[in-house]
């Protein structure tokens, strides 16, 4: 069983109810993230750069008083870089690891979309792709009406080693 | 109705902590034959409130234990008992024992009964010898001394650990009856060990996966406990080791230190509280009140319909104090963190007291500027550090009495604490007068690892420096206090962490002076803030030495690849702020911008932006705590537009040079080389 089915498999005994996902857009495609984890939306601005660290990174910003790293998810999975325009927004996320909040975040992404209630056995497991694409941030995808939306894994996703202090990684 | 006390634990541990500090101090202090009464009371207070405490929290371990020493106490203040040097050694002791037992209870570890047992009979032992033993023994407490103290009470026991082989009962032996057979011979305490035993599925019910540590208390000879196991001599592990009672100096003081170590790192995580002068929270409930008031008068503009010359001179006058205030207020504020050094010194005249006697050495310490204050966090990152320091002058510096007096030198060493404020900055000075740092052996040390080729020109700083070097160590003989070369880098790596640096001037023959600066708080940094292209850095204000405009004629290229400038009678190493932070500056012509040169650990830098901004108080915000560290950053800071910007860590900048740009060769020629 793959991780992300163990997940699923969680979520299907943890409770038959809904689940609302905050869903937006990238590069046309929908991915959802919990609602619960969503601190807040904030439009778009200027970020202070940090040096020497991937170009998905666009730095940090201030966020009434505490620094905050703002990463670019069309960088981050490599999807061609798109111009801010009005509807570009930063999602504030709260980052988990074992159930504790470790730190908060923001990522950039093209809109928001919708929020969307979604029964948490709807959300299947996302097929293998073998090692050609970089599945490990989705969790599974979730068919809302016609269409698709892809869970993301946002505690795995920015807990990553170039995220977060080595020391935190290896424990 | 009932109250749920536990909340009030911490402050138990916190307070009991605090009397145990007391007692150590005033134990040593206390003057043996002719004991200061107020002292002892003190003392006597702080146990006392122990014992009180711990009993109200159902600590009866604590509780019991402390009673012994009250009692002993007590008969000390009534005059029934002479104080002895004996006794301040067993009550010395007895302060590490409760320590630990108090450390062991805050972070739920299981109690070391062993030793809480051997020094509660220890205690109960002097309480039952009636005055003129002790005073007989009084003179002196060295190791002979000692035996024959143990030979009087000839009442020791015996410590047996018991760890059958798996296959001893499938011989017909049993260990539970032999267990019981030394049960017979005195009062035994059991302690089993059961980390051998595995899961159910695993488990062969004949095979004995259990081992024991056994306490016997009973003065029985060797050859009583021998025999009990003589039928399973060959088929268990058997250690059977002495409770040594009195034993001196060697028991505590290596204990001591390592276990307080230990138990300071456990407790930093949990939540700490901070004890604040009632002075203090007085002046700030002023402050705030004086912050209400020009608040309400900057509040009667906002009602004002029109402004004309006299609205507008209020408003000027009403921001003005609203600036003071809020800067008084500031101050005060950081007042709260900022505790005098001495809690960081008082640990000193037990360590420098306890080492000396293990080594043999006349050692005198000598603290001043315990007032000085610093914030509380980086006081208590420091006191490892200072502990490493003075174990080593200790060790390392002063020498043995003969030789002193050989070199003409009082046989008493001497070793300086000194604290003091300067340009913002604490200093702490660890001063000895022993040999001082035997530079050749260092420097052939140095070659013989390869951390300086043959041939290099390097001063005497730089050669004292390379004891900062992880893995160096001159020691000849590696003592379990110093010399085994983890350490002095260590030290410096804490130091830094904490943005300070450490330095160490010394004279052969004369004596070494370690320098430790330190920024008084954490929170708030004096900074030079720079402009490179779009970016503003903030570089820290205590290492910069002078920012200059650049003169083409005094820059020089090295290998092509790096160039210095030439300051006076130096060369300085440039360094492009915009290629170690890979951002697009203004120009890259060094004479259109500024050289910024900052000093740090002895290498000077000349830090190449685009413009001088202001310089200004800025506040530390961590860029770990949602993101991680950055090398060649110290962290991140708000500007009053809102705007976050990067405060430089000069030490890391330097490595991000020396591994971007230059090659090793430029290391040499900058350490003095290219002079000519």
């Amino acid at each position: 069983m793959t991780d992300a089915e163990m997940q699923i498999d969680e979520l299907k005994r943890e409770d038959a109810e809904t689940r609302e996902f905050l869903t937006f857009m990238l590069a046309g495609e929908e991915y959802g993230v919990d609602i619960l984890r969503v601190q807040e939306i904030k439009g778009w601005d200027s970020v202070t750069n940090i040096p020497n660290t991937p170009d998905y990174i666009r730095g940090v910003i201030n966020l009434r008083g505490t620094i905050v790293p703002i990463i670019d998810m069309r960088l981050r999975f490599k999807l061609e870089p798109l111009e801010y325009g009005p509807t570009t927004v930063v999602i504030v996320l709260k980052v988990e690891k074992n159930s504790e909040f470790v730190r908060t975040m923001g990522v950039v992404v093209d809109a928001v979309s919708d929020v969307h209630d979604v029964p948490a056995n709807q959300v299947k497991a996302s097929p293998d792709f073998g090692t050609t694409v970089d599945t490990d941030f989705v969790k599974g995808l979730a068919t809302v009406g016609e269409k698709m939306v892809i869970v993301l894994d946002i505690d795995y996703m920015l807990n990553s080693q170039e995220l977060a202090s080595l020391d935190e990684v290896m424990e | 109705m009932s109250i749920d006390i536990s909340q009030f634990l911490q402050t138990f541990f916190e307070e009991s902590f605090e009397g145990l500090d007391i007692m150590e101090s005033e134990l040593l202090n206390l003057n043996v034959g002719s004991a200061d009464k107020e002292t002892i009371n003190t003392i006597f207070r702080a146990a006392h409130s122990i014992k009180g405490g711990s009993g109200t929290f159902g600590l009866s371990s604590v509780a019991d234990y402390t009673h012994v020493l009250e009692t002993l106490l007590d008969e000390m203040r009534d005059g029934k008992r002479d104080v002895t040097q004996q006794s301040v050694d067993v009550m010395l002791q007895s302060v590490d024992v409760l320590r630990e037992m108090l450390n062991a209870l805050q972070d739920n570890l299981d109690l070391d009964h062993d030793r809480i047992a051997s020094s509660h009979k220890q205690l109960t032992d002097l309480l039952s010898s009636d005055t003129s033993l002790p005073a007989a023994s009084s003179t002196d407490s060295n190791a002979p001394k000692d035996s024959d103290t143990q030979e009087e009470n000839s009442s020791g026991g015996w410590i047996i650990n018991f760890s059958p082989y798996p296959d001893m009962m499938k011989t017909g032996n049993d260990p539970v009856r032999i267990i019981r057979e030394l049960e017979e011979l005195g009062n035994l305490t059991i302690e089993l060990n059961d980390e051998k035993v595995p899961s159910l599925d695993e488990l062969e019910p004949e095979s004995c996966y259990l081992s024991w540590k056994l306490t016997l208390h009973a003065d029985v000879p060797i050859d009583a406990v021998q025999d009990v196991f003589s039928w399973v001599d060959d088929e268990c592990e058997l250690q059977i080791n002495e409770i040594i009672i009195s034993d001196g100096y060697s028991g505590p003081d290596r204990r001591a230190p390592e276990s307080t170590g230990k138990a300071r790192k456990a407790a930093s995580k949990e939540q700490t509280s901070i004890r604040v002068g009632i002075d203090k929270v007085d002046d700030l409930i002023n402050m705030v009140g004086e912050l209400v008031i020009t608040q309400s008068m900057l509040h009667q503009l906002h009602d004002v319909e029109e402004f004309n010359q006299n609205t507008l001179e209020r408003l000027q006058d009403g921001l003005a104090q609203l600036e003071q205030h809020t800067r008084e207020l500031q101050e005060n504020v950081m007042r709260i963190r900022m505790m005098p050094i001495s809690f960081a010194f008082q640990r000193f005249p037990r360590l420098v007291r306890d080492l000396s006697n293990q080594f043999g050495k006349n050692i005198e310490l000598k603290l001043t500027g315990e007032q000085t204050e610093l914030d509380k966090t980086v006081m208590e990152k420091i006191g490892d550090p200072l502990v490493h320091l003075v174990r080593n002058s200790l060790d390392h510096g002063i020498e043995m009495p003969e030789i002193r007096a050989e070199a003409g030198k009082p046989e008493t060493g001497t070793i300086e604490l000194n604290a003091f404020h300067r340009g913002g900055n604490i200093i702490i000075e660890i001063k000895d007068d022993g040999a001082g740092l035997n530079t050749q052996k260092i420097l052939q040390k140095a070659k013989e690892n390869g951390l300086v080729k043959e041939g290099d020109t390097i001063t005497t700083e730089q050669v004292n420096d390379l004891i900062f070097q992880p893995g160096f160590s001159t020691a000849d003989v590696v003592s379990d206090v110093s010399g085994r070369g983890v350490g002095m880098d260590v030290v410096r790596r804490n130091i830094r962490a904490l943005n300070g640096s450490v330095e160490v001037v010394s004279t052969p023959g004369v004596g070494s002076v370690f320098t430790i600066r330190l920024p008084i708080t954490l929170a708030i940094l004096d900074g030079q803030l720079v402009r490179v292209g779009k970016e503003t850095y903030v570089i820290p204000l205590i290492s910069i030495i002078e920012s200059l405009q650049v003169k083409n004629e005094f820059v020089n290229a090295v290998t092509g690849s790096a160039e210095v400038y030439k300051l006076r009678d130096e060369y300085i190493p440039i360094l492009r702020l915009y290629e170690i932070f890979d951002v697009e500056p203004d120009t890259k012509n060094l004479s259109a911008g500024m050289l910024v040169i900052v000093e740090s650990e002895g290498q000077k830098l000349a830090i190449f932006v685009d413009e001088l901004l202001s310089q200004q108080q800025v506040v530390i915000k961590s860029l770990e705590t949602n993101f991680r560290k950055i090398d060649g950053l110290s962290g991140a800071t708000i500007l009053g537009d809102g705007t976050v910007a990067l405060i430089a860590d000069i030490v890391g900048v330097y490595e991000l040079y020396q591994k971007k740009i230059v090659p090793s060769e430029l290391k040499v020629i900058h350490d003095g080389g290219v002079a000519a």
